[in-house]
């Protein structure tokens, strides 16, 4: 991580590891997590299922339950450490300092109280005001998300609305408290695509407006390179990639993401085969040897001395190219991208 | 009536017949609200009038959004639903108001892949038990033969022909649906509807399932209708594709002409709203569509054209005059009254 | 909503007639001696031929029937013995062997079987859904396993063995009876609480391990998430978000189980001898008095039906989901 992102970082997450002790044994969901978001830009963390991207982000908030998860490491927010906070001062932080957008609107949204006292509870939660001055903010909140005829829809309820316009609605409760740091969690995976580019767009918007720290969590790279700055690639509870969104989708450095960029099928010129990484992401209970990646990895013959299998890599930071970390052993892996992976890209 | 010949399986056909046709197909739901007095009757126009042609090996892709209509098509052409208007020809023979005992032998022919590899699949038998059924039920081969082939089967599509006697829950959600193809292949069927088969796996895993959908294409020449919402994939697998909009096809066409060239301007907001990794590793494109509400509701779509509330071209004609779908380019068919293709490409120049 | 509810009392109202219909079809075409129960052992045949008379049971049956419907609307007169009783509509009959209007004697009881059932179902429907959501919360700690296993004990043990434990050992309770609760409401109370206590500790259980089961599932929903997420209480997540949606299958089993009440009262009537309409329908049920016994079916329906709609709205009152659907 370079010295200015450190300095003005909002949220910097340092060697967070997230565990869940089961009677299978222990799921290391998260392992060693580090990165920084600073206000005013957009980190998109991208991974598959189980990557650890959304149980990482549930930990900024503090979401998980004591009882079920061990959490160490630091996360900070504002300068204010989260890891180990109490759960009074946790209520305090939530829905005011930071807050979260998740994915289904269905499932997210209670569908026994209206809109408006869903998005009102939000803001008296954070900020003493009368339940008239409050819905008055409801109002004003629905109208800026993009809500039609806000003062007849802030006392419907969920179900009235579309699966869009309650995204709308769960970002207006997310932002009614101006949160500094928003936390978007596969915000669009279920809405129609459509759609799903007029909440980006909104997103985008109330961003630049707001001015905070978006964490943007997705599996859809196409998504990343429309909102995100920066992009962190997870695999296996871990950071394999980290930089520039234009810098690591023209030229990734981690066969991981390599192989992701060969999973999708392109929207122009002659359809190539794919060229999918084999087999499925490893176990969080018994998670392999060495580099995670390496049972599902093509090169890692190149690297000497069986070094892929024995010993985890670093998260280095790439000479010459501020900003860049990449966790892999390869010596050339720019040099294997243009010459071995670019031309086969779809 | 056109004469026609019985094969040995009992599938009547019409010589020179394509594979599958649907013609003016409908399927209107009849929903109640509950209670005594609640007698207001009212019509989901799930799918109005849909026409649509398979030749043999040929793969139609059905893209569209959440209630346009495409997963109804699928349930109509697996005659899991029995429409309410319209033709479905299985090599020129109309299956669309069949009984469950004349359709046995289509059934063999036309088999349904699901989207979700979990719920589509009985959790308490095994992998063997699951195909096995399959080919019983379609009196496939001799009982004494049944294990052979079964493995023969998971082998085909990748899976290890040792874990016959598993259960579904010892898979991932790839190799799920990899049983879920194997199951459909047991029929050794014509032609395949393939419901969202992919869009429950993971980027990885969801190439995996592809890739292994195109060879069996290739290598055993079945068609394919795959319906899916993601614009890449249909691109990636199908010959033609059909744009679908609130029960009704708006635009089909061959691939690339849909694809460059679209003409309606659904089709066209459709393409400019997908993200585009292309966007950052090429030439992203000047303008972008971005359509302005939501699908209305298919109980009482707009009159005239249905895409009209929404468009950006709409003139009085558009409530008036339905549109008909009809060949504006080679094969490329639109159901607009100001059908055009666009000024400026819509998607993103990849360098 | 109040279209809804105009929907329902319809509903409500045919599901009335249908079993009126029903009691009818049951009990008129009875092979049964009414007239000979009221005369007794010694009784002459021109002593049967006069009650016969009195009562219309000499009537085709066509008739009877018509009779009935009558003295429901209008009312109708007995006379026995000389003596003509006028019976007020809704007349629903006249009982042979008590001598009383049946509409009389309903109106007696029913006070008391609705002051037993009401009041179990308050101390259950409290217990158990407190428990239940404390227990929810603290799931798979000792403190919850002692909830579900005492809940097993208590459901293991059948309801009469339960109630006579209480009417025998549970001597410190103040003496069971019946007074009227616009009467002297402390007595009506004192005297009902060792039937509320028996309805209530026995479902308590079962409506315990309900809430359980309903909240562990409403905590896990992605609302609860949320609403933890905009930093309000733990308490206000629960009780608020949890158990308002937490509580939609529990009614929705409540509203079934008020039927099973009604049958229970009178296992509850006549361990603490409460005279309610459970034990005026035994009384009826062995001295073939055939107009109480309809009688009390008919309550019995009414009733229930009632108690269903008020279940029922209380369910639109929980999800609105409902009200406009």
């Amino acid at each position: 991580m370079s010295e200015n992102t450190h300095e003005d970082a909002y949220l910097e997450v340092t060697d967070l590891q997230v565990q869940f002790p089961t009677a299978d044994g222990l799921v290391r969901a998260v392992q060693g997590l580090s990165y920084s978001v600073p206000l005013g830009r957009t980190l998109a963390i991208v991974g598959e299922s189980g990557s650890g991207k959304s149980v990482s982000s549930m930990a900024v908030l503090g979401l998980h339950d004591r009882k079920v998860a061990r959490i160490s490491g630091s996360i900070k927010v504002g300068g204010r450490e989260i890891v180990g906070m109490s759960e009074k001062e946790l209520e305090g932080f939530r829905g005011g300092g930071a807050a979260m957008i998740f994915q289904d609107p269905q499932s997210s949204l209670h569908p026994y109280f209206t809109v408006g006292d869903q998005i009102m509870e939000s803001y008296r939660a954070h900020t003493k005001v009368s339940k008239r001055a409050a819905k008055e903010r409801a109002i004003d909140m629905l109208n800026r998300v993009g809500i039609p005829n806000p003062k007849r829809r802030v006392d419907q309820y969920p179900h009235e609305f579309s699966g869009g316009m309650r995204q709308r609605a769960m970002i207006a409760m997310a932002l009614v408290n101006d949160p500094k740091l928003l936390i978007a969690d596969e915000p669009t995976t279920a809405l129609d695509v459509t759609v799903q580019a007029q909440i980006l767009d909104l997103i985008a918007d109330l961003q630049r407006d707001f001015g905070s720290a978006v964490v943007f969590i997705t599996h859809d790279l196409g998504v990343v390179a429309e909102i995100a700055d920066d992009i962190l690639v997870m695999y296996a509870g871990t950071a394999v990639e980290h930089g520039p969104v234009k810098k690591i989708l023209a030229e990734p450095l981690h066969p991981y993401a390599w192989g992701l960029l060969e999973s999708i099928p392109a929207l122009t010129g002659d359809p190539q085969p794919l060229h999918p990484i084999p087999g499925t992401p490893p176990s969080l209970l018994a998670l392999p040897s060495g580099c995670p990646f390496h049972p599902r990895c093509e090169f890692k013959d190149r690297v000497p001395n069986n070094h892929c299998t024995t010993l985890r890599p670093d998260l280095i930071p790439r000479t010459g190219d501020l900003g860049r970390t990449s966790r892999c052993h390869l010596k050339d892996p720019d040099q294997v991208f243009e010459l071995e992976v670019l031309p086969r890209l779809p | 009536m056109t004469a026609t010949t019985t094969a040995k399986s009992g599938v009547r056909s019409v010589p020179g017949a394509p594979l599958l046709e649907l013609d003016a197909v409908k399927m209107h739901f009849k929903t109640k609200g509950e209670g005594l007095l609640a007698r207001r009757t009212q019509w989901v126009q799930a799918v109005d009038g849909v026409d649509l042609t398979v030749q043999p090996g040929e793969t139609l892709g059905l893209v569209g959004e959440s209630g346009c209509g495409k997963s109804t098509t699928a349930r109509l052409i697996t005659r899991l639903l029995e429409p309410t208007g319209g033709q479905i020809r299985y090599q020129g023979v109309d299956i669309a108001h069949m009984s469950d005992r004349q359709l046995r032998p289509y059934r063999r022919e036309i088999q349904l892949i699901f989207q979700d590899p979990y719920s589509s699949l009985n959790p308490r038998h095994t992998v063997g038990t699951i195909v096995g059924t399959a080919l019983r039920t379609h009196e496939m081969v001799a009982k004494s033969g049944e294990l052979k082939r079964v493995q023969e089967l998971l082998e085909l599509v990748g899976l290890n022909p040792e874990h016959y006697n598993r259960y579904p829950h010892e898979f991932s959600g790839g190799q799920r649906q990899r049983i879920g193809i194997a199951r459909a292949l047991a029929a050794r069927p014509k032609i395949i509807v393939a419901d969202e088969p992919v869009s429950a796996l993971d980027v990885s895993i969801q190439a995996q399932v592809m890739n292994l959908l195109e060879e069996l294409r290739k290598e055993l020449g079945i068609a394919f209708v795959f319906i899916a919402h993601d614009l890449g994939v249909v691109r990636h697998f199908c010959d033609r594709i059909a744009v679908m909009y609130l029960g009704r096809v708006v635009e089909e066409g061959p691939r690339d002409s849909l694809y460059e060239k679209p003409q309606h301007p659904y089709t066209q907001a459709l393409l400019s709203a997908v993200p585009d990794i292309g966007v950052v590793r090429g030439t992203p494109p000047k303008n972008r569509i971005r359509l302005v509400g939501d699908v209305p509701s298919p109980v009482d779509p707009p009159s005239g054209c249905r895409f009209r509330t929404r468009c950006w071209k709409a003139q009085d004609i558009c409530a008036t005059e339905d549109p008909a779908l009809i060949e504006r380019a080679p094969a490329q068919q639109v159901a607009c009254h100001f059908a055009e293709p666009p000024a400026e490409s819509i998607l993103a120049e990849t360098a | 909503m109040l279209l809804y509810i105009l929907k329902r009392v319809l509903s409500a109202i045919s599901v009335v007639i249908v079993t009126l219909v029903a009691s009818f079809a049951l009990f008129f075409f009875a092979p049964t001696d009414p007239a000979g129960v009221i005369c007794g052992p010694r009784c002459t045949p021109e002593r049967i031929a006069d009650i016969e008379q009195s009562l219309g049971l000499n009537q085709p049956k066509a008739e009877q029937v018509l009779l009935y419907m009558k003295g429901i609307v209008a009312g109708r007169e007995f006379s026995s013995g000389g003596v003509t009783q006028h019976c007020a509509a809704p007349c629903l009959g006249y009982s042979y062997t008590l001598g009383q209007p049946v509409t009389k004697l309903i109106g007696a009881a029913l006070p008391v079987t609705i002051s037993i059932v009401i009041g179990g179902a308050v101390v259950y429907l409290l217990v158990g859904i407190l428990a239940g959501t404390i227990a929810a919360q603290v799931r798979g700690t000792s403190a919850d396993r002692f909830v579900v296993g005492t809940t097993l004990v208590v459901q293991a043990i059948p309801y009469f063995v339960f109630a006579l434990m209480i009417a025998l050992y549970a001597t410190f309770l103040p003496a069971s009876g019946y007074t009227s609760f616009f009467e002297n409401p402390f007595l009506w109370a004192s005297g009902l609480l060792a039937a509320w206590l028996t309805i209530g500790v026995t479902n308590a259980a079962a409506y315990t391990r309900y809430s359980r089961a309903s909240m562990i599932e409403a905590l896990g929903q992605d609302f609860v998430r949320t609403a933890t997420s905009k930093g309000i209480s733990r308490r206000r997540v629960v009780y608020r978000h949890g158990l308002r949606a937490g509580l939609t299958p529990v009614v929705t089993i409540f509203g079934i189980d008020l039927a099973f009440q009604l049958t229970g009262a009178i296992f509850t009537e006549s361990i603490f001898g409460l005279p309610g309409i459970g034990l005026l329908a035994l009384r009826a049920f062995n001295q073939y008095d055939l107009p109480v016994l309809m009688g009390g079916v008919l309550i019995g329906s009414v009733v229930l039906v009632v108690m269903n709609l008020v279940v029922d709205i209380a369910y639109t009152a929980l999800d609105p989901r409902v009200r406009l659907g």
